[in-house]
């Protein structure tokens, strides 16, 4: 077990760093958050980090608090605070600089083509959360059929995410996943 | 083109009008009523984001524009759009951005931390107090069983917002955008690649692809 000091700066780094990358919001970078703190830090397991990315879906608030779990998982409650400050700080002064500039560059050609451009790539890495955080939670057929259910109900109507969530919830509850 | 709300002060008012020059940084005409009706201070900045924070579950995108463009009045449905349009070229959580944006152009470097503040602090509070209570009781009863079931409809609403933004890439381009949501895929959902490795090889060439094609 490495010192708290070192896994609360190696948090601060990792995820100031992430906070520059997110193009696309907080999803496109689920699966370097899994890689680091399953793979490279074993902070957690998969099914544990599968468990936290739900934990914040079903909370109210913005969808990156997964952050906040993920430092609460590793070093406790100043693990969670940092985690979260290093996710926003980054990305948020970059907006405070850029929300001045925008006006003048609004219809530029190279910003329509920066944005054109990222978007396929965040997509896929979109797409890859997905997958990652279905193959740790799909572990039984009848988990993989809820994934399924789910994907198909927010494509194809306009429900509230949250009524998928609680039916997957109450169906655990009622012992339909062992 | 946005049909103003009926609650909110026409388009002709001089009110509406100081709050647009403020929020896009131009000369006011100061004959409007109570400055304080016409410029959102940090303090309403504080307590609107707040409102948002709490409203919404997994993502509150649409309850900032409900607070914004439709209880407040602070912007046009235009304007929202374009504001969360350069949000969402920005690294980082779209909404947060969008709070440090508008917070800074309505009241500068205080309503950019107030919005900030507002925002994400009730929810990290929550989420934190539910990670503890997950990590004291998550092994009891049918609490797994729950989590289990939540953790699989989670993964299910990621894929479903990947397809709904594939499909008007696909539609407009679809070799080009295909090529680089595959390769994306598969460098970190496949590969499990670290992602600034991915980002920095994939990124440029698809800018360079949209620039090549007229975006």
């Amino acid at each position: 077990m490495k010192p708290l000091g070192d896994t609360l700066g190696t948090l601060a780094v990792q995820f100031a760093i992430l906070s520059l990358l997110a193009f696309g919001g907080a999803n496109a970078v689920i699966p370097e958050i899994h890689r680091q703190s399953v793979e490279v830090h074993r902070w957690m397991s998969d099914q544990d980090f599968a468990a936290l990315f739900a934990l914040a879906q079903a909370a109210p608030g913005p969808n990156f608090m997964i952050s906040a779990l993920v430092g609460l998982k590793a070093a406790g409650l100043a693990g969670a605070l940092i985690a979260t400050a290093a996710f926003c700080a980054p990305s948020c002064l970059l907006a405070f600089w850029l929300a001045k500039l925008w006006d003048r560059h609004r219809d530029s050609p190279w910003r329509i083509a920066l944005a054109a451009g990222l978007a396929p790539v965040t997509v896929g890495l979109i797409a890859a959360s997905a997958w990652l955080l279905a193959r740790a939670a799909d572990l039984t057929w009848r988990l993989a059929a809820v994934t399924a259910a789910t994907a198909a109900v927010a494509v194809f109507t306009r429900l509230n995410p949250l009524w998928c969530l609680a039916a997957a919830a109450g169906l655990g509850l009622a012992g339909a996943f062992g | 083109m946005y049909i103003a709300n009926r609650n909110c002060p026409s388009n002709e008012s001089v009110e509406l009008e100081n709050r647009r020059a403020r929020f896009h940084n131009r000369p006011m005409e100061m004959v409007g009523p109570s400055p304080a009706a016409v410029r959102p201070d940090a303090r309403a900045v504080f307590l609107a984001f707040l409102t948002v924070g709490l409203s919404g579950f997994g993502g509150v995108l649409p309850f900032a524009r409900r607070e914004l463009v439709e209880s407040r009045c602070w912007l046009s449905g235009e304007e929202f759009n374009e504001t969360l349009s350069l949000c969402q070229s920005l690294p980082g959580p779209n909404i947060v951005n969008l709070s440090v944006v508008v917070g800074s152009r309505f009241a500068g470097a205080g309503g950019a931390l107030g919005a900030l503040a507002g925002l994400i602090g009730a929810p990290v509070i929550i989420v934190i107090l539910l990670g503890a209570l997950y990590g004291r009781f998550a092994a009891v009863g049918r609490l797994p069983g729950a989590m289990a079931g939540l953790g699989a409809a989670a993964s299910g609403l990621v894929a479903a917002t990947a397809i709904k933004m594939a499909a008007p890439l696909i539609a407009r381009r679809p070799a080009s955008a295909g090529l680089f949501m595959a390769l994306a895929f598969a460098g970190v959902g496949l590969l499990v690649l670290p992602l600034p490795w991915v980002l920095f090889a994939l990124a440029p060439l698809s800018v360079a692809v949209a620039w090549k094609l007229g975006a």
